[in-house]
């Protein structure tokens, strides 16, 4: 069982970046607008036709 | 004369940008945020703009010197949407704050709960199979070095909580949480040093995340009500002319006014400050102020009143200091006292905490005690009573009161109803009498047509489309009967006597029976009710304008006296103008003439004979009347001061969400304490489990999460609807249309 020794810990290191992803979106503000996040991305004015 | 708009005080300068925050009404759906950006940033100067659509605010930044504030309100105004400066209250910001530090709680508590359980249930599968004692050390070291940590961070909530409780010499829930948790990590790390089966990291840790997953709710729920108040403040914020030095009229937000400044006050417009009368003659509408529906003449030297309306002539007026009128001078006394004698209401889940933390205290140490004598080992005594700690720590409890509050909070948010104080709703659901204030509150906050069903409807319709020229308030009542919202073009206004246009080829005027060519029936029919002529070619009417009753008053007053709550009616207003809305209500007990201090006294001697009050009302009369009863409620038409007193304020024209209130409130409660027994019975079941020391971490871990998830079940019930009389769904409750001022 002498696997668990490091595969444990890979798949902790693994959450841990999860987590890190999500304090990170979390601060740069990314849930402040649920709603118009929601709406946006319907919006194709960026396309240039 | 082009007028400046001056909107310094809500411009925030940050090296070389300016920033401002406007509320924006009329955002509806997606397409607008395209429209409100892209119509801004075309500006010259515009940095950025971002509307933020959850809480219809529009940030703007631009170059100092290369756009203003003014600008961007007026280009917003061109493409249909009204935008009100606005500026985030420190509280809010601090509350921004708080959730974002609860939110990075619960995402650590989530991670270190699942990743701990990931460990644990090997941990108890391999407890009945075969897993060597070096491997489940080794999980249990793991899940040490993922509890502490996560524990330390995200149980800051409580721990702050629970000892700033202790240090006040009180017991909130907080303290039996804390202790619970740090038992359980002190416990397991203790176990696993002596190589033990059985340790508690993970109970504890899913004991943190689901406190604090109802901890964040509770406190999403106070921000959003938060944000839209902050927005109706704007919406409602006033403007007012001021004249500054050199004669020239600039027009200034109400807050940015100081004592001393001169304002031009035209017909229809409100009163912004408290204020001397310099020049200019007028009548007066008082009855935001008084609940006097009779207008009040003034002259110069005259003191005027904050929200009362200007009716007649223009008046230019000087700015006192803040409540400096006699008026205001006795009903912020009667407010100080009123606020002193409040007693501090104690929440139904800190009377709980007070019976509940001793009784789980005594009950561990009994346990110790009695595994003691029982010739049990220390070890085994302290660790069963850890265990019992542990079971009993209150999960289901902490969850059983906030998981109710805000299912409540959001019914009543969405019939229109934001609450200011969060036991508003227990204090709510307590009460057995009922006390309306008349004026603005039974009755609609603005005057209205009353003989509208003896008009011709297409007479009335021109009427109104005419009318929505004029800011003369009789013209502003006619207005409110227009189905279409377009003026008439060409309409011209002749001060002190109506407006006219040409319609359909024919002249059209309304306005006093002289200027209409009316001669009979310009007297008024009764006191408080004022006569606007109409005439268009050969047809004319006589308009009535009164204050008339919200149209579901009747119905209301009549569910509430239905639930067995005494009703009675209050006012400031003379007792003739009383009188008939009384008798139209059914309410017997009614009284007019009522002052501020006379008010106050009802309500005390009420309470005095251990009557639990409900005030509803509205004007700065009420306020003191608002301060002192047992809960109250006001329109959202109400005075500042009188909102800042109310618990909660509802929105619209119906009188329907007072009853909507108390209902939900009735409901909630009897949820709350359902909880509370499902809690106690939990309790009663796995208590005797610890206490024979037969609680391992799976048991602790399926009790735990078993009693959350029913409580927070039962609590979604308080959200049900009535099958019968559906209330109408409130306009997009972020962004109410506001209705003309």
């Amino acid at each position: 069982m002498n696997v668990l020794v490091y595969l444990v810990p890979a798949a902790l290191s693994l959450g841990l970046l999860g987590l890190a992803a999500f304090l990170w979106s979390l601060r740069s503000g990314q849930y402040d607008d649920m709603e118009g996040a929601a709406l946006r991305v319907l919006e194709d004015d960026d396309v240039v036709t | 004369m082009p007028e400046t708009l001056d909107l310094s005080l809500y411009v925030q300068h940050r090296d070389g940008t300016a920033h401002i925050d406007l509320a924006v009404e009329g955002v509806a759906c997606g397409g607008c945020i395209r429209r409100i950006e892209g119509s801004v940033k075309a500006l010259p100067g515009i940095v950025e703009a971002r509307l933020n659509f959850a809480n219809r605010r529009l940030a703007v930044d631009w170059r100092e010197g290369e756009a203003d504030a003014a600008q961007v309100i007026a280009t917003l105004a061109r493409i249909g949407y009204r935008a009100h400066p606005f500026r985030p209250e420190r509280a809010e910001i601090e509350e921004a704050r708080h959730a974002s530090f609860l939110m990075r709680c619960l995402a650590v508590a989530g991670f270190a709960a699942m990743n701990i359980m990931l460990l644990s249930v090997s941990v108890w599968s391999g407890n009945v199979t075969d897993m060597t004692p070096e491997t489940r050390d080794f999980f249990h070291w793991f899940s040490a070095l993922i509890a502490l940590p996560a524990a330390a961070y995200a149980g800051q909530p409580f721990f702050r909580s629970a000892v700033a409780a202790l240090r006040a010499r009180r017991v909130n829930m907080d303290v039996p949480i804390s202790l619970g948790v740090c038992l359980a990590l002190g416990m397991s790390v203790v176990e696993t040093i002596g190589h033990a089966e059985h340790a508690y990291f993970d109970s504890a840790v899913m004991l943190l995340f689901f406190l604090l997953c109802g901890r964040y709710l509770d406190h999403a729920m106070r921000r959003k009500t938060r944000a839209v108040a902050g927005n109706l403040a704007a919406l409602k914020a006033e403007t007012a002319h001021r004249i500054d030095a050199r004669g020239e009229v600039v027009i200034v937000p109400s807050a940015a006014l100081r004592a001393g400044d001169r304002l031009l006050i035209r017909p229809g417009e409100r009163v912004p400050a408290d204020g001397v009368v310099l020049t200019g003659a007028s009548e007066i509408d008082e009855s935001l102020v008084t609940g006097e529906t009779e207008r009040r003449a003034v002259a110069p030297g005259a003191a005027l009143y904050a929200g009362s309306t200007n009716f007649s002539g223009a008046l230019t007026l000087r700015v006192t200091a803040a409540g400096s009128g006699t008026l205001i001078d006795e009903v912020e006394r009667l407010l100080d006292k009123a606020v002193a004698a409040r007693s501090r209401y104690l929440r139904l889940a800190d009377r709980a905490a007070r019976l509940y933390a001793p009784v789980v205290h005594a009950t561990a140490a009994l346990t110790a005690l009695g595994w003691l004598i029982a010739g049990a080992s220390l070890h085994d005594a302290v660790v069963t009573a850890i265990a019992v700690l542990i079971i009993t720590c209150p999960c289901a409890l902490a969850l059983a009161i906030p998981a109710v509050q805000v299912v409540a909070s959001g019914a009543l948010f969405r019939r229109g109803i934001i609450l200011n104080a969060g036991d508003a709703i227990e204090r709510l659901a307590e009460i057995d009498t009922v006390v309306f204030d008349k004026t603005g509150t039974l009755t609609l906050p603005e005057p209205r047509v009353a003989n509208a069903g003896g008009i011709a409807p297409d007479l009335l319709e021109t009427a109104a489309r005419l009318a929505l020229t004029s800011r003369h308030p009789l013209a502003v009542a006619v207005a409110r009967e227009a189905r279409e919202r377009a003026p008439i073009d060409g309409a011209s206004e002749e001060p002190g006597q109506g407006v006219r246009a040409v319609i359909d080829g024919v002249e059209a005027r309304l306005g006093s029976g002289v200027f209409c060519g009316i001669a009979q029936a310009t007297e008024s029919h009764a006191p408080g009710t004022s006569v606007i002529c109409f005439a268009h070619g050969e047809r004319h009417a006589v308009l009535a304008v009164r204050q008339q009753m919200r149209p579901d008053a009747a119905a209301t007053v009549r569910a509430l006296a239905a639930r067995g709550l005494d009703v009675h009616i209050l006012s400031g207003d003379r007792p003739a103008a009383v009188a008939p809305i009384a008798q139209a209500l059914g309410v017997a007990q009614w009284r007019g003439g009522m002052k501020p201090a006379e008010k106050i006294a009802i309500i005390e001697q009420l309470a005095a004979s251990g009557r639990r009050v409900l005030m509803v009302g509205d004007g700065i009369n009420d306020a003191p009347a608002l301060a002192a009863a047992h809960v109250s409620l006001a329109p959202i038409s109400a005075a500042d001061i009188a909102q800042a007193q109310a618990d909660a304020v509802f929105l619209g024209d119906r009188l329907a969400p007072v009853g909507d209130a108390v209902t939900v409130a009735t409901r909630a409660r009897a949820l709350m304490r359902q909880n509370l027994a499902l809690a106690v019975v939990y309790n009663a079941i796995a208590v005797p489990i610890a206490i024979a020391g037969l609680a391992t971490p799976l048991i602790a871990a399926i009790a735990m999460s078993g009693s959350s998830l029913l409580v927070t079940l039962n609590a979604l019930r308080a959200a049900r609807r009535r099958s019968e009389a559906a209330p109408p769904a409130v306009a997009p409750a972020l962004a109410p249309q506001a209705r003309p001022a």
